[in-house]
């Protein structure tokens, strides 16, 4: 009976641990743009968000258009593109040489600016993408664990956009140029190199990433006004704990957040009706859960106060 | 001798003038949700009042009708701000609205000591039916727990022996999984509450959920939350597995999003769109020509506010000064409700039936919410004998 009960409660260790994965990528996907710009630009971006919620839109927009999911999505991966380089053009570029405050009240203006064009564009309502038939359904990944496909898909994007970011960053010449500018953005510019052009193209990859990450959350969470605005704060932590600017750190520390929120979230809860009455478990647990991955930042910044990979030359 | 009458005439003006002043309009505040996710609830209600403000022809006791709607952003601190304005600086006569149980709790304060009356719209607090009840306070809804009492008694009904129960981890949620509790006779193999409104994604709950194998699950999701609630629950294959019993889950502002996801998953309301009286007939035809949608309970509610307020301004002609009167008025629910009839408990909460819906698909092809049959009848709240009221 105790074999069998904790046999299953493995099982469920695997498919909670799947979860964690799977959000942790996603997570991956928001901070790495996120931790690029403010290691390259040291500029702080928090209509990141609003990417994440416009890819969503625009990948709803444009599937129901042309009725592909999969060019629904080479599409909105696209329009982000370009509406990131527009905000840079734009917006982001005259904040540059201003201090982090000036940072927060321009880009918390374009938070509201997107959310009320997005409102106007689409409606309060949301928009919902259907995730498509070759993704539906569950596999059996063990015996008795079903997966989602869709689930099992995301993990293997995010995966395959991380090894592509890993390799343009460590070994094309754009990805030296984007390490310089993170360890010392005056002596790039000192070298001649075109920095302004460099900042563009950084800022509208991170808006691609970040719309990436909303597309695949599309058909999980539909598209919301504002869907943006609470996975940021979580991809702030990420990068803080990952170590500013680095693509390695934001990786590892989306996986660990990832990981420990789903898994906190799960047993917990248990976990507490173990020792002490349930009523107080079911208000505890929820409470300290959500608290988890703040309380890991705090450890992590007393112990590490420059993340857990710092770039180096900072 | 010209100056002083002059002087004397003008005083009178004065003097005379605040009694004129309050006949001119009727003032109302209307708070609730029009910005972020759940805004589509917000403009419901706000399309709902606005209908019964035009079938009054936009009078109220002969007084033309002035609304303030004011954005919570489904937010506790700032629906309490918004109250405070409305009464501090707009002096309106009435204020309606409010969706959600954490902002209706932080709202209530500033609209009782202020001896305004408030006509709740929807949420259902269970601190406000018992030891919170004020004479000021009236519900056009439902207390909280009443519509998942009544699922509860159609899981008994349907022979459900456990159940997994699931909701967001504020006022609400926690009355209305109590709620369930109360009436569901079975086990509850499982109960657990989620990060609200902030948690989206429920991939950690429904791999719980799955390993404890249950008979049935229970949820409360309202707005958005419930969309992508019940898309998961399909995309995890759930839905064929384990039946899914839901409050507040699935209405209209739901429904085009949920699709067919939404069949066969059963709810309880105090409201449907096609129960078969007249007002009711009438609310709902005109809604659709008006908005070319169909409204939600939301909205059936805001409706009946407003006739309620009609109907306690009308019985004083226009004297808004007459609170008591206007209390009075509103305890004997002298007005044709969308919901047919219900009469007032001592804590100012409904009395009144509560229908099983389902979704069910039309010959065109469109989903709708279909009354099945009725659960409980005259229902009255858990907690109006902890109200000191009378």
């Amino acid at each position: 009976m105790l074999q069998e009960l904790s046999h299953r409660t493995m099982l469920l260790l695997v498919e909670q641990c799947l979860n964690g994965l799977q959000y942790g990528l996603l997570l991956f996907l928001l901070a790495a743009g996120l931790t690029l710009v403010f290691g390259i630009m040291d500029f702080v971006n928090l209509a990141h968000g609003s990417f994440f919620m416009l890819g969503a839109y625009f990948a709803a927009t444009f599937a129901a258009l042309t009725g592909s999911f999969v060019l629904g999505a080479v599409l909105a991966l696209a329009a982000t593109l370009v509406v990131g380089m527009a905000v840079e053009l734009i917006a982001v570029r005259k904040l540059y040489g201003r201090d982090h405050l000036d940072h927060v009240l321009g880009t918390y203006g374009l938070i509201l600016f997107f959310n009320e064009l997005v409102q106007l564009v689409w409606g309060p309502a949301g928009m919902n993408l259907s995730v498509p038939p070759f993704l539906s359904g569950s596999v059996e990944i063990l015996p008795d664990v079903y997966y989602p496909v869709y689930r099992i898909a995301i993990i293997a994007v995010a995966l395959v956009v991380a090894l592509l970011l890993y390799v343009v960053v460590m070994r094309t010449r754009v990805g030296m140029l984007i390490r310089a500018g993170a360890s010392n953005r005056e002596m790039v510019g000192a070298l001649g190199i075109n920095i302004q052009l460099l900042y563009t193209f950084v800022f509208g990859m991170g808006a691609a990433l970040a719309g990436l990450a909303g597309l695949v959350q599309a058909p999980i969470q539909t598209a919301q006004i504002g869907m943006g605005e609470n996975i940021l704060i979580v991809a702030l932590v990420v990068i803080i704990i990952g170590g500013i600017g680095s693509i390695r750190g934001a990786f590892i520390a989306a996986i660990f957040v990832g990981l420990v929120d789903t898994v906190g979230r799960a047993f917990l809860p248990n976990l507490f009706r173990l020792i002490m009455t349930p009523a107080a478990a079911s208000a505890l647990a929820p409470a300290l859960s959500s608290m988890l991955i703040y309380v890991l930042m705090a450890v992590i910044l007393v112990a590490r106060p420059q993340g857990l990979f710092p770039v180096a030359g900072k | 001798m010209k100056k002083s009458l002059v002087a004397a005439g003008a005083l009178m003006a004065l003097v005379s003038a605040p009694a004129m002043a309050q006949q001119k309009s009727v003032k109302i505040g209307f708070v609730s949700t029009f910005s972020g996710p759940t805004a589509v609830i917000g403009n419901d209600m706000r399309n709902s009042f606005e209908l019964a403000l035009d079938h009054l022809g936009r009078k109220m006791g002969g007084l033309p009708v002035e609304v303030i709607y004011e954005d919570d952003q489904q937010k506790p601190e700032v629906g309490m701000q918004k109250t405070q304005k409305l009464i501090e600086s707009d002096h309106v006569d009435f204020i309606s609205g409010y969706i959600w149980s954490n902002v209706m709790l932080a709202a209530l304060k500033p609209a009782v000591d202020s001896k305004t009356i408030l006509v709740d719209a929807n949420a259902g607090p269970s601190q406000i039916a018992g030891e919170l009840c004020s004479p000021y306070f009236f519900s056009t809804s439902w207390q909280n727990d009443q519509t998942p009492a009544a699922v509860g008694l159609y899981m008994n009904q349907k022979g459900v022996k456990n159940a997994y129960l699931l909701g967001p981890n504020y006022a609400a949620g926690k009355d209305m999984l109590a709620g369930l509790k109360a009436t569901f006779k079975g086990q509850i193999v499982g109960e657990e509450y989620t990060r609200w409104p902030d948690q989206l994604d429920f991939s950690t709950e429904l791999s719980n959920v799955r390993a404890a194998k249950p008979d049935a699950v229970f949820v409360f999701y309202p707005g958005a939350a419930g969309v992508q609630f019940l898309n998961q629950y399909t995309q995890l294959a759930l839905k064929n597995q384990i039946p899914l019993y839901t409050a507040f889950t699935v209405d209209e502002t739901t429904l085009p999003l949920q699709g067919e996801n939404a069949i066969g998953v059963p709810g309880a309301q105090e409201w449907v769109n096609d129960l078969p009286n007249d007002t009711n007939k009438k609310f709902v035809a005109d809604y659709k020509s008006k908005y070319k949608t169909s409204p939600s309970f939301y909205g059936a509610q805001s409706y009946d506010a407003a006739n309620l307020i009609n109907s306690a301004v009308v019985a004083v002609k226009g004297d808004l000064t007459k609170k008591d009167d206007m209390i009075k008025e509103m305890e004997k629910v002298d007005f044709k409700s969308v919901r047919g009839s219900y009469r007032y408990g001592n804590n100012h909460f409904p009395i009144e039936n509560f229908y099983l819906q389902d979704v069910v698909k039309g010959p065109d092809g469109t989903l709708a919410l279909k009354t099945a049959a009725t659960i409980v009848k005259d229902n009255q709240d858990n907690y109006h004998d902890k109200c000191p009221m009378k």
